[in-house]
């Protein structure tokens, strides 16, 4: 009875909250999977894994693998870099931080479609950056994905993406830069190490935690890429990702067990990413 | 240390909300995605405007119905909601104030090229049973998804009732009848298989008479070429598919092409290879940034001179109108060599749908459709022709007339790019293919993709 007097009123509280996600998250995923494993042709029957082994027998579904294979290493290793460096610059004390922090993460207030607009036009052969470069004589660095063979036309498309998220990356670096306690970075001083040094042996290795919950949060939006593409290059074979592909399937080709095969193959790819590192971090906090 | 330093860290506003926000652009992306990708597949029109507007109607003055609809209400789907097409529709729903004032006119238009988004929103209605009184479709093949699944009315009665079978060419009407039933009413017909070009560019290059079949087509793209402008324009891949439909049209003719979409079909033959090697050849011809353009920048380069030809649906006539430029003289268009007195059609059309709360306002409505007053009004603004063969010439531009002229003469052939003779499972299996044999160019796996595709869907 005391027991219930104490979480009684707890547990009623988080109750709606248990049944919404049981059923929108959780009841549609178990939905999902369910037409996955049916077949198409009406009238609907259980067809077993046949989707998922004639998926992956596909040449299209490799090449869309490839693809956001390229785009997820360009755009997560981009985006990391980039995002470290400003760190970096911003955390050496530059005048007017808070106005270069807020214009490094503007870009992620921006919807992936109206950035991808702007990118097309960018990226375009006749417009933007390229007539830029054209100009100024520097041909070698003109865009050229409409050219490359996929996957690497996809190199092309990580570069909006790129621009999104490395000021939030930059921010998460910023925060773990400011979490290293001064008094390390004295001691090392006094202990003659140079700035380079410090933040070699002192400040990037504090940073590991920062990091895997960048390549995470990087890494699921990767997977998950669709309106960017879409937004760049249109529904073209050179440029489609899974998720492109799965919007096909169930929009266009009415191909309901097909588009939820791919659908449940993407989840799996987040969750592969995703359950460890929740592991992790319950781990770590148990410990702390 | 942990992770949650980071969270933290504050850049400028609270961590709670900068993920609700990033969930929040992240879905509205996802949501806009759809409608932008087709925007640049809208026939001859932008959808600037993405509010699905809503038309009520005015009290009418000329009450000159004819008394049988007795319903208030009449509601139209569409996926006209931009330039030409909403102006068109506008022109049909005047009359039909005017015509029936008591009965209100509801817009159901969904915004997104092509119809991807209406479709969607559509598919929805029609599983909750809650069906549109009428929806736009292409005629053809993607309506025999709704045809299969009981969802739209045969109109058999009322072509008799109407008389159509006299107005529209029986060509039109055998295509769009399944098992001898006829389940909706074409509005407009648009030409796919149109060469566009610019006449000083193909003057200059030295090339005296159009290309009348694909081996002088091939010989004129050789000569732009040696002149040093891009003979072929081409853009994204629908209007690659695009293309492809018409080369295969020009090599195996339009009754084999027609025999194609058949059970019967036979993709393995020689004929269709040697179709898709001539197809294969034109890309010697064409621009090497295509998959960046769109069907705009492909046309402009033509209007433009940077480019010789380019084969478009003739909705390009009203982009080049909307570009300020003279018929003939700054372009000129001619079919696609080796069809010529084939057209390849595709065509809005209307249809009933089971189970919808008017039915006597939508066969008034679908009657609208069907007569010369509501086809005259709607098709020069929309930029295309109207399916019946009695049009009032006087009221259509120079290459709208042309069009018409040719219409009343031409063995039809139904586009697969537009929907006609596959449906869009097909469809979809065939984008996959090409979107292969882009990146490696190998004939023989491409066939094989196809025959699959057809094997797979052909009934």
């Amino acid at each position: 009875m005391n027991r219930l007097r104490r979480w009684g009123p707890a547990f009623l509280m988080v109750l709606p909250s248990i049944i919404l996600i049981g059923v929108f998250v959780y009841g549609l995923i178990y939905w999902n999977v369910r037409t996955s494993l049916q077949q198409q042709p009406m009238p609907r029957g259980p067809s077993g894994t046949t989707n998922y082994s004639k998926l992956w027998a596909e040449r299209r579904w490799v090449r869309d693998l490839k693809n956001l294979g390229v785009f997820t290493v360009v755009f997560i290793v981009g985006s990391l870099v980039m995002g470290a460096v400003m760190a970096l610059l911003l955390d050496k004390g530059v005048k007017g931080e808070g106005f270069f922090r807020s214009i490094y993460l503007f870009p992620m207030a921006v919807s992936f479609i109206a950035a991808g607009i702007v990118w097309r036009w960018l990226l375009n052969p006749s417009s933007g950056l390229n007539l830029i470069f054209d100009k100024l004589g520097l041909d070698s660095l003109k865009s050229q994905w409409w050219q490359s063979k996929s996957p690497w036309g996809m190199a092309a498309m990580a570069m909006p993406a790129m621009w999104q998220m490395s000021g939030y990356i930059m921010a998460l670096y910023l925060a773990g830069f400011r979490g290293v306690p001064e008094e390390l970075r004295e001691a090392a001083r006094m202990d003659g190490a140079k700035e380079r040094q410090v933040y070699r042996h002192v400040v990037f290795p504090e940073l590991r935690p920062v990091t895997l919950s960048a390549l995470v949060i990087l890494g699921h939006i990767s997977i998950k890429v669709f309106d960017l593409v879409l937004a760049v290059s249109g529904k073209q074979g050179k440029t489609e990702t899974p998720a492109v592909y799965m919007w096909d399937l169930i929009f266009q080709a009415s191909n309901r067990p097909k588009g939820a095969t791919v659908a449940t193959l993407l989840l799996v790819g987040v969750a592969v990413l995703v359950i460890p590192y929740l592991i992790y971090t319950v781990r770590s906090e148990r410990k702390s | 240390m942990s992770a949650s330093n980071a969270q933290r860290f504050d850049p400028g506003f609270p961590s709670s909300q900068r993920t609700a926000l990033s969930r929040r652009v992240v879905l509205k992306g996802a949501l806009v995605g759809a409608g932008v990708l087709a925007l640049p597949q809208i026939l001859g029109a932008c959808g600037d405007d993405d509010e699905a507007t809503t038309t009520t109607a005015a009290p009418g003055t000329t009450g000159g119905g004819t008394g049988e609809v007795t319903s208030t209400e009449l509601e139209v789907f569409s996926w006209w909601t931009g330039g030409g097409e909403a102006a068109g529709l506008d022109a049909m729903i005047a009359i039909w104030n005017s015509q029936y004032p008591n009965t209100k006119f509801v817009n159901a238009a969904v915004a997104g090229g092509a119809g991807s988004n209406a479709k969607a929103v559509l598919a929805q209605r029609l599983e909750a049973n809650d069906p549109p009184d009428s929806f736009q479709g292409h005629a053809g093949a993607e309506l025999s998804d709704y045809i299969k699944a009981g969802q739209v009315e045969e109109l058999n009665s009322y072509y008799e009732e109407w008389g159509l079978g006299d107005v529209f060419p029986s060509d039109l009407v055998d295509q769009i009848t399944v098992d001898g039933k006829i389940y909706s009413v074409p509005v407009n017909i648009h030409r796919a298989n149109v060469l566009w070009s610019n006449p000083t560019v193909v003057a200059d290059a030295g090339i005296t008479a159009t290309p009348e079949s694909f081996d002088d087509f091939i010989a004129a793209l050789d000569k732009v070429k040696a002149a040093g402008k891009t003979p072929l324009a081409l853009a994204e891949q629908w209007t690659v598919k695009h293309l492809m439909e018409t080369v295969m049209i020009s090599k195996l003719g339009a009754e084999a092409w027609a025999g194609l979409w058949t059970a019967d079909g036979d993709w393995s033959s020689a004929d269709v290879t040697d179709a898709l090697e001539g197809f294969k050849t034109l890309f010697g011809y064409v621009n090497s940034d295509y998959a960046s353009l769109t069907w705009q920048d492909a046309a402009k380069r033509v209007v433009d001179g940077e480019a010789a030809y380019n084969v478009m649906g003739d909705w390009a006539d009203g982009y080049f109108t909307e570009l300020e430029k003279t018929p003939r003289t700054d372009y000129d268009w001619a079919p696609v060599p080796g069809t010529a007195g084939v057209y390849d059609w595709l065509s809005d059309s209307f249809t009933k749908a089971k189970g919808g709360k008017h039915p006597d306002a939508t066969v008034a409505w679908l009657k609208l459709c069907s007569s010369k007053e509501g086809q005259d009004a709607f098709n020069p603004v929309k930029g295309s022709i109207p399916a019946r063969k009695d049009a009032d010439t006087s009221k259509y531009g120079v290459y709208l007339q042309s069009a018409m002229e040719d219409w009343k003469t031409a063995t039809l052939a139904g586009s697969l790019a537009h929907g006609v003779v596959a449906s869009n499972a097909w469809n979809t299996d065939i984008d996959g293919a090409l979107g292969l044999f882009l990146e490696d160019k190998d004939v023989a796996a491409f066939q094989d993709a196809l025959l699959t595709a057809h094997d797979t869907y052909a009934v």
